[in-house]
């Protein structure tokens, strides 16, 4: 796989004539379960266009990452999914059902987690005060299976500086450990996906570790994730396929082996 | 020993008075903290819990009925909070904010007159408490065993309240949805219903306090805006959001009101101080300290700047040909209005007081709109043009024109005082300071018999002969107002316009191009306060008298109403808002005794169905039309 070139875009998607479930994600990526199904997604702030028509798709299982500079619309994405935008416009669909209108605490409830790239941490809330905020009701994937089911407990283990201090205010933590406690409110969802906003993004190298850790440890647990992310290095040690945007179009699709190897997609849209 | 019994008594008596405050303001400060709105007619529900507990007592029974009254009272005006959060507010929340204090005022009005239809004009005292009648002897003095019952239900109520805040999830929620509701809702939170409980909450607790107040006070009509007075300043003063906060500040309000009774008439220097008369004033006087010292209150936090500024607001259009054409004509009207009314002659003394609304509401807006510096003590500059005027022509006996021309420098000069202290605030606080302002210049007027004449006012504001009559005062009118509006348009377009939007939009970035914000603010305030004193005096000389009434917190109101009725993004709007809500005003005022219900009713209409103002709905038919034929 490879890009066409710079000017155009990378490989024509398909889109007309195209099934629901083959439009973006391509074959041979694996064949669970659609989870979310974004189609001609657009969305503005104001006046202002912010996305055109962007087409992904995230499986079962699957960590797929939103690549793209600063203002490409990674954030908007992800923000417009959730209904988090001033207007929107396109097809969405997760799990089967139709969320193109719902409003963000309706997307919270079908159980598509949302963790912002600012955190907004409730400062004046304790650790486990926030993660209360965040709970919701155990799930159930369509075939009856448990899905992952998050306590204080289990999430204290899985970040245990969060553990260590469930007194403590969240506006007197450090910016790594306001970034856990973020995924760790989140995740008190139980969500079947975890839309996340550049976890890797202004917090010190041993975060980016734990987090990269986090991501996979999630993974293992049959969480799928859509990350935004730039940081080409994160991005390649966690996910399984990516999405270039920029300009607030999709331009590449593929693995993310592919992408890693592909240096003109790479200098064209990624690269400062 | 008698001098310590009595300032004791005075003490507690005070301690009982902070209770029904605190609900109160615990209640607006809960509302505010998670729906960002700042409800207007919270001192409504106050007053309906009064009179609903009235009712509930003569219903279910002198004596055993009165305790489930209180309850009863309590919960009916909770279930009246959550119809109208269900109603009303939650259909726009997504309107500016100021719209939604113009919705909360119209209920005001409406939900005073349906106490009129309901209970009748009369006060109404409801029967005392069975099993604390009597009193209960403290250092020789009979306190009454009610008032100590009130002193325990303040710090009951707060420790209850802590308690539902800090551990239930519903406290937790309300909590997080006070800093960023919006995330609250990302989680899976549904706000709506989060919204409604706490609007219930908030309202229960005003109607309790209103409940609780029935033996003390009688059930009067005026109470709502009384009781919104004192709310405000006791959140202001404790702290936005913070309920410990507003029972501390409602504390302080209350013991320092019993000491200002408890002195008296002191004599200080030879000059004799009547403290008890500061009783009208001391709260505001409280705010205005603490927000010039301590802005975010007693035991508030520094708020963050809001996440989302709200929508940025439009640019102003130039006029172009259809506006010039459509003004020129509005002129022509207004010329010839004598000669086309000359059957009717009210015709011309209601456009008098139309054109002077106008102008206050231009010069309100002009700060309010392009500056974007919420004044909610407008009034003050025209009270004092108007007093400025009558007092000059009564102590100099100079030319009404000379006087004409001094009363705004009066108001001017009041405007100086208060912008230095107000542009260092913005937001609520800044509201809040100029109404705490406006509250003191209305106290010292109401109050200084010798000077102002007290609340009888001051009469025999009359014009000399050569405008005796009515059409040639309107021509004088006429031609000042308009010569007013056009100066602070000229001015809006001009530079210092630009600096006042830019100052408006981005502090920061304003600053950052070498504007000194503050100052601009400073200059713009001033500039609004002496239009609003050349509206005053020409008010003074029209009606021939002046009472307190014209800078008293109603006045300022009927500004802002105007403002927000007409549009706030529209330089057209405050001319359409001033003119509509005069014109309403009186119109409605001859034809019915519930003039405030269908006033109230109109101005809830019109939010609803033109959520950016008449005037701004009116371009947007006009211009919106005619874009979208242009991109065709």
């Amino acid at each position: 796989m490879s890009a066409a070139g710079p000017s155009q875009g990378a490989r024509p998607l398909p889109r007309e004539g195209a099934s629901e479930a083959a439009r973006a994600v391509p074959a041979g990526t694996g064949h669970a379960e659609v989870l979310l199904d974004v189609h001609a997604l657009s969305a503005w702030y104001g006046a202002a266009q912010i996305l055109f028509d962007v087409d992904l798709a995230v499986r079962r299982g699957e960590v797929v990452a939103l690549m793209g500079r600063n203002g490409a619309g990674k954030s908007t994405t992800l923000k417009a999914i959730m209904g988090m935008v001033d207007r929107r416009r396109g097809t969405l669909a997760f799990m089967g059902s139709d969320i193109s209108t719902a409003e963000p605490h309706q997307v919270a409830q079908a159980g598509l987690g949302f963790v912002p790239e600012d955190r907004r941490i409730f400062t004046d809330l304790t650790v486990a005060e926030n993660l209360e905020v965040g709970r919701q009701p155990p799930r159930r994937w369509s075939d009856g299976s448990e899905a992952s089911t998050w306590t204080p407990e289990r999430l204290y283990r899985l970040f245990p500086n969060l553990g260590g201090m469930p007194d403590r205010p969240g506006g007197r933590m450090s910016g790594g450990e306001q970034q856990m406690l973020t995924v760790a409110r989140t995740l008190m969802g139980n969500p079947y996906l975890v839309l996340l906003d550049e976890p890797s993004e202004g917090v010190a190298p041993v975060i980016v570790e734990q987090m990269a850790h986090m991501i996979l440890e999630l993974k293992g647990q049959g969480v799928s994730i859509l990350l935004s992310e730039q940081n080409m290095h994160f991005a390649e040690l966690v996910s399984d396929r990516a999405y270039v945007l920029e300009k607030g179009q999709i331009r590449y699709t593929g693995t993310m082996a592919d992408l890693a190897a592909d240096d003109e997609v790479r200098r064209a849209y990624l690269s400062l | 020993m008698d001098a310590l019994a009595s300032f004791v008594a005075q003490l507690l008596n005070g301690l009982a008075g902070a209770s029904s405050l605190f609900l109160v303001a615990a209640g607006l400060s809960l509302i505010f903290g998670v729906t960002r709105i700042v409800n207007f007619a919270h001192g409504s529900f106050y007053m309906v819990g009064i009179y609903v507990a009235y009712s509930a007592v003569a219903w279910i029974g002198e004596g055993p009925g009165y305790w489930p009254a209180l309850l009863v009272a309590a919960v009916a005006v909770g279930i009246v909070g959550a119809l109208v959060e269900i109603l009303l507010l939650r259909r726009i929340y997504h309107a500016p904010e100021l719209f939604q204090l113009l919705a909360t005022f119209a209920l005001v009005l409406v939900i005073k007159d349906a106490a009129l239809w309901l209970w009748g004009p009369e006060e109404l005292l409801g029967p005392r408490a069975p099993g604390l009648r009597g009193s209960v002897a403290i250092l020789g003095r009979q306190f009454p065993a009610y008032d100590l019952f009130l002193i325990v239900v303040g710090p009951l109520v707060l420790g209850l309240l802590w308690l539902l805040l800090t551990r239930t999830r519903f406290g937790t929620l309300v909590r997080a949805a006070t800093q960023d509701r919006e995330m609250v809702g990302a989680l899976g939170v549904n706000q709506a219903w989060l919204f409604t409980a706490v609007f219930a909450l908030g309202a229960m607790l005003a109607g309790l306090g209103g409940a609780l107040q029935l033996p003390r006070e009688p059930a009067t009509l005026e109470l709502d805006l009384h009781t919104i007075g004192a709310a405000f300043v006791v959140v202001v003063v404790g702290g936005m959001g913070s309920i410990p906060g507003a029972y501390v500040a409602a504390l302080l309000i209350a013991e320092l009101k019993a000491i200002c009774i408890w002195l008296g008439v002191v004599e200080i220097a030879g000059v004799a101080i009547s403290f008890s008369k500061l009783t009208l004033v001391v709260e505001f006087v409280v705010m205005a300290v603490v927000l010039v010292v301590r802005p975010w209150g007693l035991l508030g936090r520094p708020q963050a700047a809001p996440r989302q500024g709200g929508a940025i607001e439009a640019p102003l259009r130039a006029p172009d040909s259809l506006a010039k054409a459509a003004t020129a004509a509005l002129v022509l009207a207004l010329v010839a209005l004598p000669a086309i009314s000359s059957q009717s002659p009210y015709v011309v003394v209601l456009a008098v007081d139309i054109l002077i609304a106008v102008l206050f509401a231009t010069s309100l807006h002009f700060i309010m709109g392009p500056a974007g510096m919420h004044s909610f003590g407008h009034a003050a500059y025209f009270g004092l043009g108007a007093y400025g005027a009558a007092i000059l022509l009564k102590a100099t006996g100079a030319p009404m024109l000379a006087v004409l021309a001094a009363a705004p420098l009066v108001a001017a000069a009041g405007a100086v005082v208060v912008g230095w202290f107000s542009v260092r605030l913005s937001g609520v606080y800044l509201a809040m300071l100029t109404l705490a302002f406006a509250q003191i210049a209305w106290a010292i007027v109401y109050q200084w018999d010798a000077f102002t004449g007290g609340s009888n006012g001051l009469t025999g504001v009359w014009p000399p002969e050569w405008l005796a009559d009515k059409r040639a005062y309107y021509a004088l009118t006429l031609a000042l107002v308009l010569a007013g509006v056009f100066v602070l348009r000229r001015i809006l377009h001009a530079p210092f316009g630009y600096a006042m939007r830019a100052a408006r939009d981005s502090v920061l970035r304003a600053d950052a191009i070498g504007i000194d914000v503050k100052r601009v603010q400073w200059v713009a305030f001033v500039i609004a306060g002496l239009f609003a004193g050349l509206a005053g005096a020409l008010f003074a000389f029209s009606k021939g008298s002046i009472s307190p009434e014209s800078l008293h917190v109603g006045k300022s109101v009927d500004g802002l109403v105007m403002v927000l009725l007409g549009g706030i993004q529209t330089l057209a709007g405050p001319v359409v808002g001033a003119a509509l809500f005069t014109w309403l005003h009186d119109t409605v005022a001859r034809s019915t005794e519930y003039w405030r219900a269908m006033l109230g009713g109109i101005i809830l209409i019109l939010v609803l169905l033109f959520p950016q103002g008449v005037a701004g709905f009116a371009r947007q038919v006009v211009y919106g039309r005619r874009d979208a034929r242009s991109e065709r």
